[in-house]
């Protein structure tokens, strides 16, 4: 039997209904409590009986196939079920936090600030996709904040998971969504590609940036997929002060075809928190939309309605952010050979990968350094330059690679700091075979090794150099 | 309680232990099978001693198209599948046939039902290979949820409360809830001789308290299983198709 709830008071499954919070179309949310039970709960509880729309009910279905299996900080922890033969409901945590849809009436916002947001919200979006789901709703409504700052994503009933059915795709062959943040793609059917929740974070960007929504608010079909070939005005047209980088990020993020955006959300988190390291192309000067030929070759391009076949986690697994380890010191010339020839090799399988290289300016511990050696050159520069020439051939596209040095009293603790921060997936670094040094210090590769929580592969000097033998 | 579903044995010893070894491993406490324990492959014999044991502790079984192609006729089937089951007509001893004649097309078990094939008339062995067989099937029993095999391919179908039919391939290894608010049909993959390009034994669990069902690939001696076809003088496809899982 079906019962509507909707009584303070009322107990279902031992949780109290303590008082409404959100009584929207599709679902009606309470705050509950439980004894035992510690920490405050949301239940939410769909809209289903006479006249309800069947999407309620698919999405809650949804919801209650996937937030069980959804684990880490960036979601609602999942509390209970109830049956929905007797009473369907969701019991989660609550997240005592406004969503970002309160901010809407300071936008725009300053850039550092969006820059900022973005990062936390691309982060969030990176652990949801590892878990094989993409969201397909994210908007403003959907985005928390807990106290510690990290981003949780709410509302997975638009969601789709690779690893269960897809009751949404079965049973609606028109796209859902939210209008204004919905990916090209999405309009046309598809549903696992993760690159259309980069897509909405990208109007995020530019609506919380400009004040702006770059598609406007259209909801017919009609005017919704204009976005299939006419681009938005770029922020620079409307605000001549926005930052290039920023410009550069937002309208990669809105690229129609989704092979122009980011590879993954952790590399868009990368570029929102190294603006100095973004590679700019002719995106981050535009004025003006895409000519008219531009938009025409694309409003007949048929390659955008195939569909997806990958599964999401192998765009992510194909996507890496590697980090190379490199000291530039003359006695690791040897080591730094073999470094660049497990790189190559690897970085060619790996066409979407992006490579971090990375070097590590000891600091002294008790005196306060000068950043200026003794020939009047900056350390930080001549590391860099020297990282880069380390890199050079390579001959990797600027875009997929960034070079930093970190500073550090102990230099495996900057490397793993670099590698938590960054979402970096595998982390090369050299070890030299034998050193006095490694013996005395010990060594800095064997505690990335340890303590790193991604991949770590580390590369030595061939025992007989080639050529030598 | 968790259940352990086997369909599509086809003689197959090597993966037919490994299946059950693997179920056993993960707290099985219920065998399922879903019919065709004979047919293809090599150890009938051994395979019908240990499907009876099973029958014996407790087990639900049903019948296959081959399993009744051994005392009935091999009508309408490929010439390769005709002459293993003539072969295994040889093989099995009259307690083995007296005990596939007894076997019923279909078992309802609380609120699950186990066929073979599509469950609408189950003596007619069609095959579920879309949301077509898929809703003819579901329209013929009130089951929450039905179990099937005789495609080699897993695939898993819901009918919603609002009569639409959902298909997907599902993955070894992930658990899946059975909504209850809709009906599901469940072709399992098949022990003996998968057909979806892995050659690893498929099989799956259902548990019953939480209402997941995860299916299952367990790689086996795909090597011997094979040897085994060629020394028993049976068409060589039947072996050399084990490996590619085709």
């Amino acid at each position: 039997m079906v019962k509507p709830l909707h009584e303070t008071g009322v107990e279902i499954d031992g949780f109290r209904l303590e008082a409404m919070v959100h009584r929207g179309g599709m679902a009606m949310l309470w705050r509950v409590s439980k004894p035992g039970l510690e920490g405050p709960m949301l239940m939410k509880v769909p809209r289903i009986g006479e006249g309800a729309d069947p999407a309620a009910i698919v999405g809650f279905e949804m919801e209650q196939m996937i937030l069980p299996k959804l684990n880490g900080p960036h979601v609602p922890k999942f509390i209970a079920a109830g049956d929905f033969a007797r009473q369907p409901y969701l019991v989660m945590e609550a997240i005592d936090s406004p969503s970002l849809l309160k901010r809407l009436p300071q936008l725009p916002l300053p850039y550092d600030e969006v820059a900022r947001l973005g990062v936390r919200i691309a982060e969030a979006l990176d652990d949801l996709h590892r878990q094989h789901v993409v969201h397909l709703d994210v908007k403003p409504s959907n985005i928390l904040f807990r106290s510690g700052g990290e981003a949780v994503l709410i509302d997975f009933g638009l969601s789709h998971h690779d690893r269960l059915p897809d009751l949404m795709q079965e049973e609606f062959r028109v796209p859902f969504g939210t209008a204004p943040y919905m990916s090209p793609e999405q309009l046309r059917g598809i549903r696992n590609e993760p690159r259309s929740d980069l897509f909405a974070l990208g109007v995020l960007l530019y609506f919380f940036s400009t004040g702006v929504r770059p598609f406007g608010e259209s909801e017919t079909m009609r005017g919704m997929r204009r976005r299939l070939w006419r681009d938005p005005m770029p922020p620079r047209a409307l605000r001549p002060e926005y930052p290039p980088w920023l410009q550069e990020i937002v309208l990669r993020c809105l690229e129609v075809e989704a092979g122009r955006r980011h590879p993954t959300a952790a590399q868009l988190a990368f570029d929102l928190s190294h603006p100095g390291e973004v590679k700019l192309t002719s995106r981050s000067e535009k004025r003006e939309r895409d000519s008219f030929t531009t938009v025409m070759r694309r409003r007949f391009n048929t390659d955008l309605t195939a569909q997806r076949r990958t599964p999401v986690t192998e765009q992510l697994t194909s996507a890496p952010i590697v980090a190379v380890a490199v000291d530039v010191g003359a006695e690791a010339a040897p080591v730094n050979a073999a470094l660049l020839d497990v790189t190559a090799r690897m970085l060619a399988t790996l066409p979407d990968a992006r490579l971090a290289c990375l070097n590590v300016l000891k600091s002294s511990a008790i005196a306060i350094d000068s950043t200026l050696d003794k020939e009047g050159h900056n350390k930080q520069i001549d590391r860099l330059v020297r990282l880069k020439d380390w890199a050079a051939p390579l001959k990797l596209d600027e875009r997929r690679l960034t070079a930093h040095v970190l500073e550090g009293t102990d230099p495996a603790a900057a490397i793993l700091d670099f590698v938590t921060a960054n979402r970096v997936d595998h982390v090369l670094i050299g070890a030299r075979r034998d050193s006095f040094r490694r013996r005395v210090l010990g060594s800095v590769s064997a505690k990335v090794a340890t303590e790193a929580a991604c991949s770590v592969t580390i590369v030595r000097a061939p025992r007989v150099p080639l050529g030598d033998a | 309680m968790l259940i352990a579903f086997f369909a599509d044995i086809h003689a197959n010893r090597q993966a037919f232990e490994a299946c059950l070894a693997h179920a056993r491993d993960q707290g099985a406490e219920r065998t399922v099978l879903l019919g065709d324990y004979v047919g293809y492959g090599a150890d009938p014999d051994w395979v019908m001693q240990r499907v009876m044991d099973l029958a014996a502790d407790g087990a639900a079984l049903v019948l296959g198209n081959h399993d009744a192609a051994v005392g009935g006729s091999t009508n309408g089937m490929n010439i390769e599948a005709r002459v293993a089951i003539e072969w295994t007509r040889t093989e099995l001893g009259k307690p083995a046939r007296d005990f596939l004649d007894a076997l019923p097309l279909s078992r309802t078990d609380d609120d699950r039902l186990y066929v073979h094939s599509e469950a609408s008339d189950p003596k007619k062995w069609i095959y579920v290979t879309g949301t077509l067989e898929a809703a003819n099937s579901l329209s013929a029993t009130p089951a929450h949820v039905t179990f099937c095999g005789h495609v080699h391919r897993p695939a898993l179908y819901s009918l919603s409360a609002t009569a639409k039919m959902t298909s997907f391939t599902p993955t070894a290894g992930a658990a899946v809830p059975l909504l209850p608010g809709r009906r599901w049909l469940a072709v399992l993959g098949a022990v003996g001789q998968p057909r979806d390009g892995n050659p690893a034994a498929a099989y799956a669990l259902y548990d019953t308290g939480r209402g997941e069902l995860t299916y299952v690939r367990v790689p086996y001696d795909v090597e011997t299983a094979a040897a085994r076809i060629r020394k028993q003088g049976l068409p060589v496809w039947l072996a050399d198709r084990l490996f590619v899982g085709k």
